[in-house]
């Protein structure tokens, strides 16, 4: 590929590349999230074995795609441009597939997906309940492309959003930021337009932009799926991320035990350097940017900044007390922007669409979507992007098809570890940044975990606490000491050896705590604790003062009934 | 170890001397002795001009590295939250009582290495556990001897006598 040296020449690119789609075979996609559990290498190579013998090779070709986050009903074929679905396919229905299908047309009705409650069986992908309810801006191409090639990016209007920002002053693209209300997807949810802002106002010559997609939360999935289907989402993401704050320089930080993801992000960056997106004088505008992957090493902590960028530096990850904030003094002191890999992957769509588009979408403070790793007690677990603002409900029941095995809903948890756990009765609560604060929970950075009527939530609470206190750096007293002493009274409660003036211990241990501790990590370590007291106060007595655990999980050991 | 230190520089001449490659360069080392020797950590100070204490906080500080010889095999039980729901943690205790071992924990005979990980990221098809990097997927307590079975050493290592 020759470096495209202006926007005309990028648009001339990509026009030649459509109209080449106009005419090409058709599609026969095979997702593949790529170090997922289920391997889709043979069901490829069958395919393609079939549509060989068959010679039906120059009328279909197969695809890999990233993860299309339907997983629970994986692995998937999917047939053309109308997108034919096919849900739990295994190699020895490739013939039948290649020759039905593509063949004549006809649709292997046994492998289409049926509607749990109607029965009624689905052809085609978006009338699937689980797709339809979701509203995919940042997920739509994990499954629509094939990650390690740029042009099916920019055939999906890719790059365009760097094109339309390269036409506009760096200040003029902070602005529709601003305007679109994007709030950091990490989990704290500061507003990204005014993050950048402030990191463009602080003078200095050398600034660096950070991409998070480190995602140590137990339990949530979304950003690896993000960076193995849609790597160039993130990479033009933090192009117009530096361009506009004036940075020359980045990094993403990646879990190093995702080798295959790590792979994919490489090959993409390296690709757009190729096609001249990346490095000097991006598509003939004067700016530079180079973009690197730093792997990272394992600790929760890192989704604290200052702790992150202690680890790029080389050293313990340790948080340190803000102010200075990382705009200021950041990476070797020098200003720097971080943002979650799941805010990068929605600059693109604003730029390209405008921030009116994104922000019609959600509610008045909390703009857009936001993408959740559906899992635990769930029927559809998988990937799911809704606006912001649709309720709890509809996200379990109308998405992800209510609870598994007929069992009674007992709570769901956002935010992983730093969250709380919500019930019943407040299900019909926006996802909002506000209300799941405002309820004892937080948005958090994706996880959204159901538990069921055989969940013990002292045991939640226990677990979350031991998560908490293993990844605590041990900088702060308040955190180091107080979460091990909340795990040893958890522990407590949950051998048969709780007091009566355990809850009140822990509810003030829990505020000690927050009110003490350096970095979130401290800070919202009480959360899991705090919330299952507040709302499930009832299971907490039942261990204390009756001996008994209402799920039946805990005591099981000493009656000899596990 | 000569031939190993030998390999150890040639790690670190791949990341260059610059402080920021530090983590880079210990989780090579990690990959190609299965833990960071003593040794290795001594020549990453000298080479890198750091002091060792600081080589050794890094060691200590971040979950992918290992201090102790870690087995041939790895078997990593998936902890994380989507799969503890799912009764994730009843896989640890039967690999345990399988191959005698606690988390963390070393065959005797350093063929089998036992250890529990956060989330690997495969939530919707949990309980999960990886053996040598493959994943095995909604693992039930009763497959779990037959996907340690195929492993070279697991005869001596589970007879319980």
């Amino acid at each position: 590929m020759t470096r495209l040296n202006s926007i005309a020449e990028f648009e001339q690119e990509r026009d030649t590349i459509l109209q080449a789609r106009a005419t090409a075979r058709r599609r026969i996609t095979v997702c593949g999230g790529r170090s997922c559990a289920i391997s889709t290498d043979g069901l490829r190579t069958a395919l393609e074995t079939a549509l060989n013998k068959s010679g039906l090779d120059t009328q279909a070709q197969v695809v890999v795609t990233g993860c299309p986050g339907f997983c629970e009903q994986g692995p998937f074929v999917i047939i053309g441009t109308e997108r034919i679905l096919y849900t739990k396919v295994t190699p020895g229905d490739a013939p039948e597939i290649v020759a039905k299908t593509i063949g004549q047309n006809e649709v292997v009705e046994r492998l289409l997906y049926q509607d749990p409650h109607s029965g009624r069986w689905i052809v085609h992908e978006e009338d699937v309940p689980f797709y339809k309810e979701q509203h995919r801006l940042l997920m739509k191409n994990n499954g629509m492309i094939d990650p390690t090639r740029i042009e099916d990016y920019i055939a999906q209007g890719g790059y365009k959003g760097l094109a339309c920002a390269l036409a506009m002053t760096p200040e003029n693209v902070v602005q529709e930021i601003k305007r679109s209300g994007l709030r950091g997807r990490g989990g704290a949810g500061f507003p990204t337009g005014l993050k950048w802002e402030t990191c463009r106002q602080v003078q200095g010559d050398i600034k660096y932009v950070i991409c998070n997609a480190d995602e140590a939360n137990p339990g949530a999935f979304q950003d690896r799926s993000l960076v193995d289907g849609n790597p160039h989402g993130i990479v033009e993401g933090m192009i117009i991320g530096a361009y506009a704050i004036g940075a020359r320089e980045g990094f993403v930080y990646i879990r190093h035990d995702y080798p295959a993801t790590v792979d994919t992000l490489r090959r993409a960056i390296q690709q757009a350097g190729e096609w001249g997106l990346l490095g000097r004088n991006i598509l003939g505008s004067g700016f530079d940017f180079d973009l690197h992957v730093h792997l990272s090493a394992g600790a929760f902590v890192c989704g604290e900044e200052t702790a992150l960028i202690a680890s790029i530096e080389g050293r313990v990850s340790e948080p340190v007390p803000r102010p200075p904030f990382p705009a200021e003094k950041g990476l070797w002191g020098k200003p720097t922007n971080i943002n979650n890999a799941k805010t990068w992957a929605a600059v693109p769509y604003v730029l390209s669409h405008g921030a009116d588009s994104y922000a019609n979408l959600g509610t008045e403070k909390s703009k857009g979507t936001t993408v959740f790793s559906l899992g635990g007690k769930i029927n559809h677990a998988g990937l799911v992007e809704v606006p912001m603002g649709v309720t709890l409900r509809h996200i379990i029941y109308d998405i992800g098809g209510g609870i598994r095995g007929g069992k009674e809903f007992k709570a769901v948890q956002p935010g992983g570890p730093s969250g709380g756990c919500i019930p019943e009765d407040l299900l019909d609560l926006p996802v909002d940044y506000e209300s799941l604060t405002a309820a004892g929970s937080m948005m958090g950075s994706g996880g959204l975990i159901v538990m069921d009527e055989d969940t013990c939530m002292v045991q939640v609470a226990r677990y979350f606490t031991d998560f908490n206190r293993v990844e605590s750096c041990g900088k702060c007293t308040a955190c180091r000491e107080g979460v091990k002493q909340m795990h040893t009274l958890l522990t407590g409660i949950t051998t048969g050896q709780g007091k009566e003036s355990d809850i009140a211990l822990l509810e003030e241990l829990g505020q000690t705590i927050k009110d003490g501790a350096l970095c979130g990590l401290g800070k919202a370590a009480p959360n899991p604790v705090l919330t299952t007291i507040r709302y499930f106060r009832s299971e907490y007595e039942a261990h204390i003062r009756d001996k008994q655990c209402p799920a039946k999980v805990c005591y099981q050991d000493a009656a000899g009934e596990k | 170890m000569e031939t190993e230190l030998a390999k150890v520089d040639s790690i670190i001449g791949k990341h260059g001397m610059d402080r920021r490659a530090l983590i880079s360069v210990l989780l090579d080392i990690q990959d190609e002795f299965h833990y960071l020797p003593r040794e290795a950590l001594e020549r990453v100070a000298e080479k890198m001009q750091l002091p060792a204490i600081q080589v050794y906080q890094v060691a200590r500080f971040y979950k992918a590295f290992s201090l102790k010889p870690r087995g041939k095999h790895l078997i990593s039980v998936c902890a994380g939250t989507a799969c503890h729901v799912q009764e994730g943690a009843t896989l640890v205790e039967k690999v345990g009582q399988l191959l005698r071992l606690a988390p963390g924990e070393t065959t005797e005979d350093g063929e089998f290495t036992l250890e529990t990980t956060n989330c690997p990221g495969s939530c919707p098809l949990g309980p999960v556990m990886i053996v040598d990097g493959v994943y095995h997927s909604r693992v039930a307590v009763n497959q779990v001897d037959q996907i340690i079975q195929p492993h070279a050493g697991y005869e001596e290592a589970t007879r319980h006598d």
